[in-house]
């Protein structure tokens, strides 16, 4: 199965920015986690063993070819949805949350692991229904459908913001395939419907978190607190930044979550906008550099993985980043190769795992 | 495989790319406006809410102003109260912390676990204060053992110090953690905060602005955990100003002294100034309860006591003056001898008739025939009853008024009482009758409607002596940041010069003397063998209570209700006065045996002459 052409085919270019994203990541975590006694060993240090397993996960994902994905994912996609089920009725409850598993070795987020299988299954669907003039509605009952269960069951958990990303990335999929401009009228009145129907089936705290973010000022000390402080995070952080480590916000602790959700306040207080753009021009980079691929994919599937894949990461840079300067509720969406988790390290390295192996395999048909 | 379909690279799918790349360009675009809004455009804002997040400031207390007395002895003074705190932050084992704190105070651990709870809101930077006033012993200890009490700390703050112990506390009053209802009264741009100490009763109250001085403030670098990161003073508390008062310690030391098991009040003015240098009332309260915050049973047994400890008898205390209102007609008598003919003495049978009614002389068989000199001496009630209705009520009220009876003199302190000096004009608005002859006489002899306060007689007392003016009564003497700074002394108010005769003033002031170095007089008991004295006694008849208001009191009780108020005013010496004195004792009968040997005591002190041989006169 391997082939030598593989590795002279491989884009060097998309690794090395997946790379030092990842390593100003980690300086980062260095930054927003120092002074935190507790945890042995530090984050920062877990992080990199987070990146290497991501690298690995990465390699494996480019490593088999992508058109076996196929084969595999209407299997895979029944699996993640019976264990979303699982997980709505076994699941452990952490932080209220029911969105873990525990199959021993670690805890494993079955809503995860839907994000590159539902790419997998709209790429199949797509790819096999080309339409020149865009989708009827009817044509969109199959798709949406596969996308709609696990949103559900995902929102359900109560996970909004795994959810949310779901829904985009399926969006973006479908919108890329192309839908008759009558019918995107007509879902996009539908979506209206349901937005203002769906508020009703919201949880109280996601409710809330969605009020706290049209006026965050109403409850400063409550679920407005961390809009707030992160907003005063980044602005106090000026052009150029308070310097490495130098981030009153970020190492006075008034930032929450900020080794997670709320990385990029620090790494903004700390570096300032001139930072921030580098970092934000990492990321249009690495989402531009997939776009290419998919353009240059040797097939309409892989054209679509590569879409879906890539709209994993730029939908999770979008929101978080949104989310930390107040243009999004807050709804738990990390900052991909930014902040600190195995979780959302292993997505985003499928992810561009996915665009490796469609980008390798351009030239084969 | 069917899946392996070629691309359909055409128009459709370029545009499809297009609108992809755009699209993600927008994004993109819209979180750069966005970041170039906070960081570029709100820079300053955010900056100034970041610095505002790092600093919390924290009250340093200044101490209050020193109370002194007119020789520069301390009255009211600050020391040190050391309170056992804790810093969460730095506590590691919270059980065993409580229990060796417990241990070394020697208290129970849930007294201390209280507390902690009690404060558990206090913001993490703030520490708790598991108990207040703690003795110095304590302090040491814990000290030494502060290695092993991870968490605790000592906090001194500046409290109240009580050198005269009880002695005036109706006078300073005291301070205490101000109320809601003090916060809300107080107005919006006051420097007032929940959690000042105001003084809650005396000049610490009326004169707590002058007193509690501004606090500094402490500024402290804090994290959102609350965490002490680094503290400065921002600015230091500037103390409050002292008070130098007209007081004069020994003399207000004695006369509380002197009190001590009686309900009553004694006051001491200089007859030449109105400067009152003493000015007890008894049953008085220790002010240092209230220092580290009093119990509520102490308390509620402050307020429910019947003999009313918080009450300052001495300002606020209204008597009828009984027999010590008779040198208001006598001076009446000697200025107008057109009206009074006084010159002819009056014939004593023990009783007089006004209208059908008999009023009778305290002497039953008479004092016989008796002029001024001997009416005042002897204390006869028919010379006075005959003499008051010659004059009427109302030139009664205007002698009383001009010697500083019924009205109140505006001293910083509580619950100051005008008294009542009645006339035709007040009864008819008050009670909206018309006068009466025999109220006059009544009146003539200090009873009836008229009130007055133990200041009010020792101001009627200093004005005879000084020949009839009226000087303001006040406490206050300077008011400074520096001791002895002539600028803020108060100056000495004639209220109303004298307009009496020198000679009714001699004639009067001859016959008080008598009272005292007479042999027949009633006042004998204050002779002193190096000073001449002039004196009045009196005695105000108590008004008999209802029954049911005596329901579940004891006999003793009962009785003590029903006895005579002993009231005896005096100046001296008798011919150069320098100080008026006028003391009451609630239910103490005869004057010699009360009023009379503290009023004894206090000139003794004054004048520096033998100590007091109280036992002569029992």
């Amino acid at each position: 199965m391997f082939d030598r052409r593989l590795v002279t085919n491989l884009d060097w270019v998309f690794v090395g920015l997946i790379l030092l994203t990842a390593s100003i990541g980690i300086i980062n975590l260095y930054s927003a986690t120092s002074g935190w006694d507790s945890s042995t060993p530090p984050l920062y240090i877990k992080q990199c063993m987070w990146l290497g397993v991501g690298l690995l996960v990465m390699s494996a994902v480019s490593m088999l070819d992508y058109r076996h994905l196929l084969q595999l994912g209407p299997g895979a996609y029944a699996a993640c949805t019976g264990i979303l089920i699982a997980v709505f009725t076994l699941g452990e409850t952490n932080m209220g949350a029911t969105r873990w598993l525990d199959i021993g070795l670690f805890n494993l987020q079955p809503s995860e692991i839907m994000k590159p299988v539902i790419v997998v299954v709209l790429a199949h669907y797509f790819s096999r229904h080309e339409r020149q003039d865009g989708h009827s509605l009817r044509e969109l009952i199959v798709p949406g459908i596969l996308l709609t269960i696990p949103t559900i069951l995902v929102i359900k958990q109560p996970d909004l913001g795994t959810g949310m990303m779901l829904l985009f990335i399926g969006a973006t999929m479908s919108l890329f395939a192309g839908i008759r401009p009558k019918t995107l009228v007509f879902i996009s009145s539908a979506c209206v419907a349901l937005a203002a129907g769906g508020w009703f089936l919201l949880h109280e705290y996601q409710r809330a978190r969605i009020r706290t973010f049209l006026n965050p000022e109403q409850d400063p000390l409550g679920s407005g607190y961390h809009i707030i402080q992160s907003k005063i995070a980044i602005g106090s952080g000026g052009f150029w930044g308070n310097g490495f480590m130098q981030g009153s916000q970020s190492q006075l602790a008034f930032l929450p979550e900020r080794h997670t959700d709320f990385v990029f306040s620090v790494f903004a207080e700390e570096w300032g906008m001139f930072g921030a753009l580098i970092l934000i021009s990492l990321y249009i980079l690495i989402v531009f550099r997939g776009i290419l691929v998919a353009r240059k994919a040797a097939n309409n599937f892989g054209m679509y993985l590569t879409i879906g894949a890539t709209g994993i990461i730029f939908w999770h840079a979008i929101v978080n980043l949104s989310m930390v300067m107040g243009l999004l509720p807050v709804v738990g969406v990390p900052l991909p190769l930014f902040s600190y988790g195995g979780t959302n390290m292993v997505t985003t390295m499928v992810a561009s795992g996915i665009i490796l192996n469609v980008s390798m395999r351009r030239f084969m048909f | 495989m069917p899946l392996h379909a070629p691309l359909p690279d055409d128009e459709h799918r370029k545009r499809a790319f297009e609108w992809l790349l755009f699209s993600v360009a927008i994004f993109f675009l819209l979180i750069t406006a966005r970041l170039w809004y906070l960081q570029v455009i709100k820079a300053d804002h955010f900056e100034l809410l970041a610095q505002k997040n790092r600093t919390r400031y924290i009250t340093i207390a200044a101490p209050r102003g020193v109370i002194f007395d007119r020789n520069g002895e301390i009255l009211v003074g600050n020391r040190p109260s050391f309170s056992v705190s804790i810093l969460r932050q730095d506590v590691t084992d919270k059980a065993a912390l409580i229990k060796n704190i417990a241990e070394i105070l020697t208290c129970d651990v849930e007294e201390i676990e209280k507390n902690w709870e009690k404060y558990k809101y206090f913001p993490q930077y703030l520490p708790i204060p598991l108990k207040n006033g703690i003795t110095r012993e304590h302090v040491e200890r814990l000290s030494e053992n502060s290695m092993y009490l991870p968490g605790m700390i000592i906090e001194t703050r500046p409290v109240r110090n009580y050198p005269c112990g009880s002695a005036g506390a109706h006078i300073f009053g005291y301070v205490g953690l101000i109320s809601a209802e003090e916060l809300a009264r107080k107005p919006s741009n006051s420097n007032y905060r929940a959690g000042d100490f105001v003084g809650k009763g005396g000049l610490e109250k009326h004169l707590n602005s002058t007193l509690r001085g501004n606090d500094g403030q402490l500024m402290v670098e804090v994290d959102v955990k609350g965490k002490l990161l680094r503290q400065r003073v921002k600015h230091h508390p500037t103390p409050g100003q002292n008070l130098v008062l007209t007081l004069d310690k020994n003399l207000q030391e004695c006369a509380q002294r002197e009190l001590d098991g009686m309900a009553g009040a004694a006051v001491v003015l200089d007859v030449s100034t109105g400067q009152i240098l003493a000015l007890a009332s008894s049953p008085t309260y220790d002010p240092d309860i209230f220092t580290d915050g009093i119990s509520t049973s102490a308390w509620s047994e402050l307020l429910n006591n019947p003999r009313a400890p918080l009450q300052n008898r001495a300002i606020g205390g209204q008597y009828p003056p009984g027999s010590t209102f008779k040198p208001v007609i006598a001076l009446l008598a000697a200025s107008h001898p057109e009206i009074s003919q006084a010159q002819i003495p009056i014939m004593c049978e023990g009783k007089t008739k006004i209208g059908n009614r008999d009023f009778r002389c305290w002497k039953r068989t008479g004092h016989g025939s008796t002029d001024l000199i001997k009416a005042m001496r002897e204390s006869c009630d028919v010379w006075f009853y005959n003499m008051s209705m010659r004059f009427g009520i109302d030139r009664i009220a205007t002698m009383s008024r001009n010697l500083g009876l019924g009205r109140g003199y505006k001293l910083p302190l509580d619950s100051e009482q005008g008294g009542l000096i009645p006339d035709r004009a007040w009864k008819h608005s008050h009670l909206n009758e018309s006068w009466y002859l025999g109220e006059t006489a009544i009146t003539g002899i200090g009873q009836g409607y008229v009130l007055t306060t133990p200041l009010q007689l020792a101001l009627m007392t200093a004005t005879i002596a000084n020949g009839g003016t009226l000087y303001r009564p006040h406490i206050l003497k300077n008011v400074s940041a520096h001791t002895g700074d002539k600028n803020t002394e108060t100056k000495t108010e004639v209220l109303r010069h004298s307009t009496i005769p020198a000679g009714a003033i001699a004639q009067v002031k001859a016959s008080l003397e008598a009272v005292v170095h007479d042999p027949r007089g009633t006042g004998t008991a204050c002779r002193i063998e190096e000073l001449r004295i002039a004196g009045k006694t009196g005695t105000a008849q108590v008004i008999r209570l209802a029954d049911e208001d005596e329901k579940g009191i004891s006999k003793e009780e009962i009785a003590y209700r029903h006895r005579d108020h002993a009231l005896f005013i005096a100046y001296a010496p008798a011919d150069n006065p320098e100080i008026a004195t006028a003391v009451i004792v609630e239910h103490g009968e005869h004057a010699s045996k009360t009023a009379i040997p503290v009023t004894r005591a206090l000139l003794l002190e004054y004048f520096n002459l033998e100590k007091p041989d109280t036992t002569a006169n029992k």
